[in-house]
């Protein structure tokens, strides 16, 4: 049989390895945290805008968790950059799912869509549309 | 006392009554070690519930048919049987509920909710399960009672030190694991409750990990009440066990309200009926409670000491063999007498979660997470552990194939 899972491909495994954008950003927009109780999975992504206020020049997340929810915060760091903050909103977990480019068991999918729920909040409470202290997605 | 049988289990032909061990999945077959969170049910449970659906099945509470005097009989039989199976008095201090989780709130609301107040000190451990734990931090928070919990120490052992220290004359109770379903860890559960009594409190024993796999006699251990469930034990789900002392339960108020629990009613006001049924408000449970009394033929038949001595066994081969491994970290006391049959641990670098899904590709079932016990997991300072559990029909086999599994996660993530 096959060396481990379907959902530990070499990508997300270098993704975990060496996380791109690993760290806290100097001067960032706006900065929000996660977690994923269950797993106790913690992410904090650190968001920076151009000058229009309305597209991502960079981002950087920090935390620990398990493969897929550090993998999937590391992908989505790279996709973020020069996308704008409406399109960050309209994204969705198969956005998450076909980025990650696996298929994710049921109970794991919380942990693959940890990051892009921590974005799209934070970017929801910069825009003054959200008001929570902290990111779950245990609901 | 009888003489204690410790003679080995013939576990070939235990695993023969559960065709679900014989499972397959892309081709591998179901190792299956989370029996902490359920364990299977073998085919005389499940025949002993079909059989009650085809031949027996009718409404309980006063039927004068044929039909419903025969399930009101194996109704209340399964009372007798379960008195029976843990020593206590009769059926009056059997009350069945849906879980473990029911019976902790049944006792919080019906007992605590009225009986505590400001002043008064709720005795938890440090390894309480979220169904005491969280039951009684929220009843006190609304008596205005105060919750102190004894410490686990670096072996995964409670304080007893710290126990004499807490356990005081303001303690109104002292609600205990019996087994730990995290560290595997058997606590002194008599030494907890002569404790308790000596300053006049109660004890609540949580005895989910412990009846399903060795012998529990609750008049032995002297305690007021006692908890199961019957899907950790080769019964079925949605029927536990909730065990008290008859004067308490006489004494106490029901915290649940309904036809088949009362005696006399008016418009006015109601009596309530006789123990255990006036804890037992409408249709109960009828085919499961025939489940369990059947689960507990079944067990006693194999016998409950050579069930702990397999377990206890199983425990200490995984143990070693994990132990073995050099970066693998259990967490709980070293096998023996004072390790139920469970072993939690991680893999150096490698998440739970993520060696959990590893395993589920050997089909091999394990359980990753906090085990309902996260204030456990901060103290010992991990966010989750990967839980191995054992049952009468794992083999030695199976803890080689996920001692051999473990192999995958280190390749992957190395
Ligand atoms: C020690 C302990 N207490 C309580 C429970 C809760 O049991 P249930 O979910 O059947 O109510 C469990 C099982 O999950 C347990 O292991």
């Amino acid at each position: 049989m096959g060396l481990g899972s379907d959902m530990y491909r070499q990508q997300i495994l270098d993704h975990y390895k060496n996380p791109r954008n690993y760290g806290q950003l100097e001067d960032p927009t706006f900065t929000h945290i996660g977690e994923n109780p269950m797993c106790g999975d913690e992410i904090r992504m650190d968001v920076e805008l151009e000058n229009d206020e309305e597209t991502i020049e960079r981002v950087a997340f920090s935390g620990d968790g398990c493969a897929i929810s550090q993998a999937a915060a590391s992908m989505l760091s790279t996709e973020l950059r020069g996308k704008t903050l409406e399109e960050l909103q309209a994204m969705d977990r198969d956005d998450i799912i076909d980025m990650l480019g696996v298929d994710i068991s049921p109970m794991r999918v919380k942990c693959a869509v940890l990051a892009e729920k921590v974005a799209q909040d934070g970017a929801a409470i910069y825009q003054g549309d959200l008001d929570v202290e902290k990111t779950t997605t245990e609901d | 006392m009888s003489q204690r049988n410790l003679e080995p289990l013939d576990v070939a032909s235990i695993r023969e009554e559960f065709p679900i061990l014989q499972r397959e999945f892309d081709g591998q077959q179901v190792v299956y070690l989370d029996n902490a969170a359920t364990t299977q049910t073998p085919d005389p449970v499940v025949d002993a519930m079909s059989d009650y659906y085809r031949e027996s099945n009718a409404n309980i509470h006063r039927g004068i048919h044929h039909l419903s005097q025969e399930a009101s009989r194996l109704y209340e039989e399964a009372h007798d049987r379960v008195a029976e199976f843990i020593g206590a008095d009769g059926r009056e201090e059997v009350i069945f509920t849906k879980n473990t989780t029911e019976g902790e709130n049944l006792v919080a609301y019906a007992w605590g909710l009225n009986e505590l107040g400001p002043g008064d000190r709720v005795v938890l451990t440090e390894m309480e399960h979220h169904a005491s734990l969280v039951t009684w931090q929220q009843i006190a928070k609304q008596t205005g009672a105060d919750i102190e919990y004894i410490r686990v120490d670096a072996d995964g052992r409670l304080d007893m030190d710290h126990a004499r220290d807490l356990i005081d004359d303001d303690t109104a109770i002292v609600s205990a694991v019996h087994v730990s379903n995290t560290l595997g860890t058997v606590n002194p559960v008599s030494e907890l409750t002569d404790l308790a009594h000596e300053h006049d409190a109660l004890s609540f024993i949580d005895g989910a990990q412990a009846v399903p796999n060795r012998p529990v006699d609750v008049a032995a251990i002297d305690a007021d009440f006692y908890a199961f469930s019957g899907h950790k034990m080769a019964g079925p789900t949605g029927i536990g066990v909730l065990y008290g002392k008859q004067d308490l339960l006489e004494e106490m108020e029901p915290y649940l309200y309904g036809g088949g629990m009362i005696r006399k009613v008016t418009f006015e006001d109601s009596t309530w009926g006789d123990l255990p049924w006036k804890f037992e408000p409408g249709t109960p449970q009828i085919a499961e409670a025939v489940g369990l009394d059947a689960a507990i033929d079944w067990l006693e038949e194999i016998g409950m000491d050579r069930i702990e001595s397999h377990e206890q066994e199983l425990a200490r081969y995984a143990y070693e063999q994990l132990a073995a491994e050099g970066d693998v970290e259990i967490y709980g006391p070293e096998p023996g007498p004072e390790r139920g049959g469970l072993v939690s641990f991680n893999l150096e670098g490698v998440h739970a979660h993520d060696l959990t899904s590893i395993l589920n590709d050997h089909t091999i079932a394990v359980r990753a997470g906090d085990h309902c016990t996260q204030p456990l997991h901060d103290k010992l300072g991990v966010a989750a552990s990967t839980r191995a559990s054992f049952y009468v029909y794992n083999t030695r086999e199976e803890i080689d194939k996920l001692v051999a599994a473990l192999d995958d996660a280190r390749q992957l993530f190395a």
